[in-house]
């Protein structure tokens, strides 16, 4: 290839959703340079709330207060859960880093501690989470203790109806109020966005508007809970205005995607990655990925808008994530991984795939399909034997969970990154060392 | 049984398939009281599952010319006096290579036997009209098929037998036949939506329950000889061709392509089954269409499908043959006379495209009974526009929505642009009606659920909008929601592969990761069960939460 432009670092990240995010931010934490591949929309789809471990065993759909025990559960039932295969120490640190990590770009989350959390949906159900970004924790408390409290709503603002989570949760909470207003400049259109409210609220003026309608329907409540449009990349001082304009505890409960907790975090990670250092390609995709014969350096040669680049980086690591973020690919023979055809492990026939109930309690067979991977994070090839000495796999792509049912997708991608990054860090030591 | 309500009639129809219905409107239009029950809703058998097909009779030119002729004659009827529920696209006729250069050479002079017109087009031409079609086609006759929206079809045929005073009660299941002598007295019936049981005395009963007419018939004590032959059909991401293609062959699987608005059907298959419960595609039903339909349209192999569903059709006499498509897909009409009973007449079989004419010979049959000597009047009467029918229509929400977009009429569908007022239209007109109007039966009204995201955003979008409405109250909208993605759900597990199961990931996403409903769909059972049927708020502290 002539005129393509070279680069060479420690460790290539492949994907940049919330597991290709970590991997990058553990790897540049462990002093390893990074280059990152792949654009952040998957976390567009991401709700705000970073899960560990919310359900175990799926099949009985059992919620745990303590994502810890919850986790011992899963080692005990599960012990080849790629969850399971890290230990609670790690975990811990991993997600203290993350959380600092978005902090310090200005997302806050409550501190972490040991138990899970439960946070009110926009249909009216109750989730099971451990991360809580801090605009959403008066939530947590109004509903533990359910004192009289107001929900607002947006006329136009679709999938976010106050009346139906006041509905929803009925005599359980009998002093939930609900009321709807309009959004200040936005009385004329039919159909409000959230992302474009969000930003519209980071103008001091707009917000003083929203406050001044707020204000008069409070009455007794003590708290007041919001659709998720409370500021864009300023959230934190957005939503401590709302509180001091309004003299309660404000949240905020999240909407359906794509959502403006999805917007801050993708936003917030950008953010971080720039900061520290790595190298991102949003645009760009993998066009080729070959490893020396001895397996130590691999070259990825990238096309992305402005041309075309060639990457020569010590280790490798995929977090390209499953279906929809095109880490796995499916036609009707079998699901192959995308990018090396790496071997999947999936069920026998394509009618095993999905059970006839959509909301069977064992979930479906596809969703633990996935890469196997060794004890130090490879992928297996059709050997059984890891595909290369230094291609590691983390997050969604694994086998053998189901983070949708056990709701334990951030901690799978924040966890298994933690470790795999520690095994690639050891590697390159050893390397550098022999 | 606590004594049910009574309630009399002249006629009692069974049945809210093409066929009920239409016999409800012909027998309104003579001026016949009577009564349409339905267990389900209408079309929710085969008529509501099959391609949409107004068939021009080609089809069946070889093997049934009866058949051919009635398609014939019918469609053409339908297509004067149903014209806003038809799309006359014209259709095609396709035969590549490899298929039987006999019947290609035959299929004009069988057509013309039957009285269809069929012109032979160019090659060339044909594909330059519909480059969808194979690079290996050898042969294409033009014929008069057209496309049908059954749902608009049946919706307004019963909405304009209501106007003229019959009755329609949906989600009433016949659980017993009072019998007396050769006479039914009387017919008991179970509400199946929490309302009182009933018993209906009639003068006459007219079984035209579709694929459940055996069991009716059994029921009553009349047993009819039929089988069941499951059809599985798909549904494209994008619309393929313009017109209606059939496969120039003996009629065989996966033959058929239909436009349907933005999107074509492609089926179907025939595959004998012995119940009616739990019929749902299969992921080899969905293999053998793509692989058979590709050989016409290659574009098949590739495309992105966002459904499948399946339907099973009637088929009358001929029990123990294997092959579904050698039994006639003529309809028939049992007087049950010779089984001992006066008043019980059993319509069914046919096509949809001859509905009309089964309803009028069933109508025939009762009048001669009751001493009625009106006329049909449904060949010539035209069937009117209800408002509240014609959004089924692929392609009406955009363009009504694009005319006007008022203020406060959001749009509830981002994939099929369905606006509120559309749902307000259809809840209003089942209110009125007397009815509890649930999302299902809105999407079966509407193109609610029917786009890319089958329901994922729309259904939850319509639910708040129902809420602020004031129609939804408590938990009900939560229990909506899982009825309608498990009614969603049947049709999309056989395609899910490519892009459409990345779609059913980020459905699954939303709902099960963070809505979180297959918990709470434990909690609204354990709920239902206590509560006998009616679904409430769900619990927040579930009795199995591991607490330390």
């Amino acid at each position: 290839m002539t005129g393509v432009r070279q680069a060479r670092c420690d460790v290539a990240v492949i994907g940049a959703g919330m597991a290709g995010m970590a991997a990058a931010l553990f790897a540049v934490e462990r002093g390893l340079s990074c280059i990152q591949v792949g654009n952040s929309g998957g976390l567009l789809f991401a709700s705000g709330l970073l899960d560990l471990l919310g359900v175990q065993p799926v099949a009985d759909g059992r919620l745990w207060q303590s994502p810890y025990e919850a986790l011992a559960a899963l080692a005990r039932e599960e012990p080849d859960h790629p969850l399971a295969r890290v230990d609670a120490r790690s975990i811990r640190s991993a997600f203290e880093r993350f959380v600092a990590a978005l902090g310090g770009a200005g997302l806050r989350y409550v501190s972490l501690g040991e138990r899970n959390r439960k946070v009110l949906t926009s249909i009216g159900t109750i989730k099971t989470t451990f991360g809580v970004p801090l605009s959403m924790v008066a939530g947590v408390d109004a509903l533990e203790t359910r004192p009289p409290c107001l929900l607002v709503d947006f006329r136009g603002l679709r999938e976010f109806s106050a009346v139906q989570i006041a509905a929803t949760l009925g005599e359980r909470w009998p002093g939930l109020r609900h009321e709807r207003i309009e959004f200040p400049g936005c009385e004329a259109l039919p159909e409000l966005y959230a992302a474009h409210l969000a930003r519209a609220l980071e103008a001091g003026e707009t917000r003083a508007r929203a406050i001044a309608l707020v204000k008069p329907l409070l009455g007794e409540a003590r708290a007041v809970g919001f659709p998720a449009v409370l500021g864009l990349a300023r959230s934190s001082e957005v939503h401590a205005a709302f509180e001091a304009g309004l003299g309660v505890p404000v949240f905020e409960i999240p909407t359906m995607p794509t959502s403006v907790p999805g917007l801050r975090l993708s936003g917030a990670l950008e953010a971080v990655m720039s900061a520290r250092g790595v190298r991102r390609h949003h645009q760009a995709t993998v066009r080729g990925l070959a490893f020396d014969g001895g397996g130590g350096t691999a070259t990825l040669d990238l096309e992305g808008i402005s041309g075309g680049e060639r990457v020569s980086a010590r280790a490798v690591v995929l977090a390209t994530g499953r279906f929809s973020g095109r880490g796995l690919v499916a036609d009707r023979e079998g699901v192959r991984e995308s990018i090396l055809g790496l071997p999947v492990l999936q069920p026998d026939s394509r009618e095993a795939w999905h059970q006839r109930d959509f909301l069977d309690p064992s979930g479906h067979g596809i969703n633990r399909a996935g890469l196997r991977v060794d004890d130090a994070w490879r992928p297996l090839g059709a050997d059984g034997r890891p595909a290369w000495p230094r291609l590691y796999a983390v997050g969604s792509i694994l086998a053998r969970q189901d983070w949708m049912r056990s709701k334990c997708g951030s901690g799978l991608a924040i966890a298994t990154s933690w470790a795999a990054i520690e095994q690639v860090a050891r590697e390159l030591r050893a390397a550098a060392a022999g | 049984m606590n004594s049910p309500s009574n309630t009399a009639t002249q006629v009692l129809i069974i049945g809210g398939g093409a066929t009920g219905t239409a016999l409800a409107r012909d027998l309104a239009l003579r001026g016949v009281d009577c009564i349409l029950v339905e267990q389900d809703d209408i079309n929710a058998g085969a008529s509501g599952r099959n391609h949409g097909l107004l068939h021009s009779g080609a089809r069946y030119v070889a093997g049934d010319r009866q058949v051919a002729m009635e398609c014939r004659a019918e469609g053409a009827i339908l297509k004067r006096v149903a014209a806003q529920t038809i799309q006359d696209t014209g259709g095609y006729f396709v035969a590549v290579q490899g298929d039987d250069e006999r019947y290609i050479a035959d299929f004009p002079a069988l057509c013309a036997r039957a009285g269809i017109a069929a012109r032979a087009v160019d090659v060339a031409a044909a594909r330059a009209l519909e480059p969808a079609l194979s690079e290996r086609t050898i042969a294409v006759f033009e014929v008069p098929d057209a496309s049908i929206d059954p749902f608009r079809f049946s919706l307004e045929t019963m909405a304009h037998a209501r106007s003229l005073g019959a009755r329609l009660m949906r989600r009433t299941r016949v659980v017993g036949f009072e019998l007396e002598g050769r006479r039914i007295r009387a017919v008991r019936l179970q509400s199946l939506s929490g309302g009182e049981d009933l018993r209906i005395e009639a003068a006459q009963i007219v079984n035209a329950a579709g694929a459940w007419a055996r069991e009716l018939a059994l029921l009553a004590g009349a047993p009819i000889e039929m089988t069941y032959s499951k059809g599985t059909l798909l549904v494209t991401h994008t619309r393929l061709a313009e017109r209606a293609l059939t496969r120039l062959r003996l009629p065989a699987d996966a033959d058929i392509l239909m436009p349907g608005g933005t999107v074509s059907i492609v089926g179907t298959t025939s595959t004998p089954v012995d119940a009616l419960d739990d019929v749902q595609p299969t992921t080899a039903e969905a293999d053998l269409i793509v692989a058979e339909a590709a050989r016409m349209l290659p574009a098949l192999a590739t495309m992105r499908y966002i459904r499948a569903f399946a339907g099973v059709r009637p088929l009358v006499g001929a029990a123990g043959v294997a092959d579904g498509r050698a039994i006639s897909r003529g309809y028939a009409l049992l007087d049950h006379e010779d089984q001992g009973l006066d008043n019980f007449a059993t319509i069914t079989g046919g096509k949809l495209t001859t509905c009309r004419l089964m309803a009028e010979r069933a109508a025939d049959l009762v009048c001669r009974r009751l001493g009625v000597t009106r006329p049909c009047l449904t060949a010539t009467t035209p069937l009117p526009v209800a408002a509240e029918c014609a959004w089924t229509e692929p392609g009406r929400s955009p363009r009504v929505w694009m005319r006007s977009h008022a203020r406060d009429d959001t749009l509830l569908c981002e994939c099929e642009l369905v606006p509120g007022r559309a749902v307000d239209a259809i809840y209003d007109a089942l209110r009125a009606a007397g009815d509890t109007p649930t999302l299902t039966e809105i999407g079966l009204r509407s193109r609610i659920g029917k786009g890319a995201c089958q329901g994922a955003f729309c259904a939850p979008r319509t639910v708040a909008h129902l809420y602020q409405r004031g129609d939804f109250h408590a938990g009900r909208g939560l229990a909506e929601i899982l009825d309608f993605f498990g009614e969603r759900w049947r049709g999309q597990r056989a395609v899910l592969w490519g892009e459409q199961l990345a779609q059913a990931e980020l459905m699954e996403a939303l709902h099960c990761g963070l809505f979180g409903e297959e918990l709470r769909g434990d909690d609204l059972r354990a709920q239902a069960s206590r509560d006998a049927g009616t679904p409430g708020a769900p619990d927040d502290a579930p009795t199995n939460e591991v607490s330390s």
